[in-house]
């Protein structure tokens, strides 16, 4: 649910509860932006022969 | 044999006899998968419950699930957070135990609603008073966290590891690790405890109504610290049967030892906080309601004091003292004893919290209300079983889930 819904309510339970969920969803997607956008420098960096990973 | 997608320096059984062994796992899976769709084309009229028992089975199977779950957010928090990197060893097979145990608790739940396709209510009708839309929002948060722990695994199938992008992705989420383990740690700490918290606030419900700290009841931090306890050893014990089914030694002695010892501590200090609770509400919350102990353990064929006993004493108490004990750790058989009890002692604690509260009569007039789940709630409860036994075959045979393996069994 966002603040524009018409159930909205600005009261503190709306704003913990989906507070919360927007957050740990944001970390989740940040993390795994971070993660496909860094692969895709690294994969191309391999490409152009500028180095990279090594395997882990 | 080996093949290319086979890991590389370990040995699997050949692809006829593993092929025969997914065969009569998916008979199993394929029984419940009849059964999941009659209770989705005919409705919940296939199973047993009624307006007295709006939880069942399935909820009981989803508090368990959950519970035994739990040793991958726990693992993951000692493994990433605290830095016990003795767990390395098993960190990836608790997060696919997790990843199993998350991933049938939402099945469950997707037949349990009756509408499946308006599952996504929960979300954006969401009632924002209640536990049950916070576990919700944890628990498919929590299961997105267990996917990506999950995914650097499948991505270092020798064949998938081959291609560029997605050897540096599985890299890359390896290093950001914590970050994702730190949110699964939080939102697990939520969802567990909330579950705990919808039965613990029923006061219309003696047997299960508990007071506590502010808007949590005590019953909250109790399914937090159980699943925290009893998740490592439920790891263990899929851990110690993969080996005697596999015949080999997958994981280093000094990961076991460590997470038996650290399982047995917070079991048993659960089991002080747990006994506490009990007798506090024995002794003061349930007569002021207007019942005494035995109320809700005489005069039906099922729930005798027993259950209380083989929850507290036997499920709970004993495994804690071997667990905490050198002694007790370092004899397999002791260790897996002990396992085994206190997985089961969850799984009473869980059952009673959904299904003796529903039977448990509330007024003088009532009688207990039995339950006996039709042949559609077993089959499909035991669909999970079968899908995680195919899912760990699977990760067994084309992942390197345990780092150490080649290590451990030389003679390959």
């Amino acid at each position: 649910m966002f603040p524009f819904a018409f159930e909205w309510v600005w009261d503190i339970s709306h704003l913990v509860f989906m507070g919360g969920l927007w957050y740990a969803l944001s970390i989740i997607g940040a993390g795994m932006t971070y993660c496909i956008i860094k692969s895709l420098i690294d994969t191309v960096a391999d490409e152009a022969g500028e180095g990279g990973h090594g395997h882990h | 044999m080996t093949t290319p997608a086979i890991p590389e320096g370990v040995k699997r059984c050949p692809t006829r006899q593993f092929t025969l062994w997914l065969a009569v796992v998916g008979a199993v899976l394929l029984w419940g998968v009849y059964a999941m769709f009659l209770i989705w084309y005919k409705g919940l009229n296939q199973t047993g419950m009624n307006d007295a028992y709006g939880f069942a089975l399935w909820i009981w199977a989803d508090l368990a699930v959950i519970a035994l779950g739990g040793g991958a957010f726990f693992s993951g928090f000692l493994t990433y957070i605290i830095g016990k990197k003795e767990l390395k060893s098993i960190i990836n097979y608790a997060v696919i135990i997790g990843f199993i145990c998350y991933s049938s608790a939402l099945l469950i739940l997707a037949l349990d609603i009756g509408q499946p396709l308006r599952g996504w209510f929960i979300f954006w009708h969401a009632n924002v008073h209640s536990m049950l839309t916070e576990v919700a929002f944890c628990l498919s948060c929590y299961f997105a966290v267990l996917t990506i722990e999950f995914i650097p695994l499948v991505l270092e199938n020798p064949k998938l590891d081959r291609i560029p992008f997605l050897h540096h992705l599985s890299h890359n989420m390896h290093e950001v690790m914590a970050v994702f383990a730190a949110t699964g740690v939080f939102l697990s700490f939520f969802h567990q405890g909330s579950l705990g918290g919808v039965a613990g606030v029923l006061y219309a419900r003696p047997f299960a109504y508990r007071e506590g700290l502010l808007i949590w009841p005590w019953t909250f931090f109790l399914f937090t610290w159980s699943a925290a306890a009893v998740g490592p050893c439920f790891t263990m014990l899929v851990t110690w049967l993969t080996e005697k089914i596999t015949q080999k030694r997958l994981v280093r002695p000094e990961a076991f030892q460590l997470l038996a010892k650290i399982s047995g501590w917070m079991l048993l200090t659960y089991m002080i906080a747990k006994i506490a609770d009990t007798w506090y509400w024995a002794a003061v919350t349930a007569p002021s309601k207007g019942f005494s102990l035995m109320d809700f353990y005489s005069n039906n064929p099922v729930y005798g004091i027993w259950i209380l006993i083989a929850e507290l004493v036997i499920c709970g108490i004993v495994p804690a003292l071997i667990l905490i004990t050198r002694k007790g750790r370092e004899n397999k058989r002791l260790l897996v004893t002990a396992a085994i009890l206190a997985v089961l002692g969850v799984c009473i604690n869980r059952w009673v919290m959904v299904l003796q509260v529903m039977a448990a009569p509330l007024l003088p007039f009532q009688d207990w209300y039995m339950y006996i789940p039709t042949w559609q709630e077993v089959a499909t409860t035991i669909l999970p079983v079968a899908y995680g036994a195919i899912l760990i075959s699977l990760a067994y045979r084309y992942l390197p889930v345990f780092p150490h393996e080649k290590e451990l069994n030389p003679g390959q």
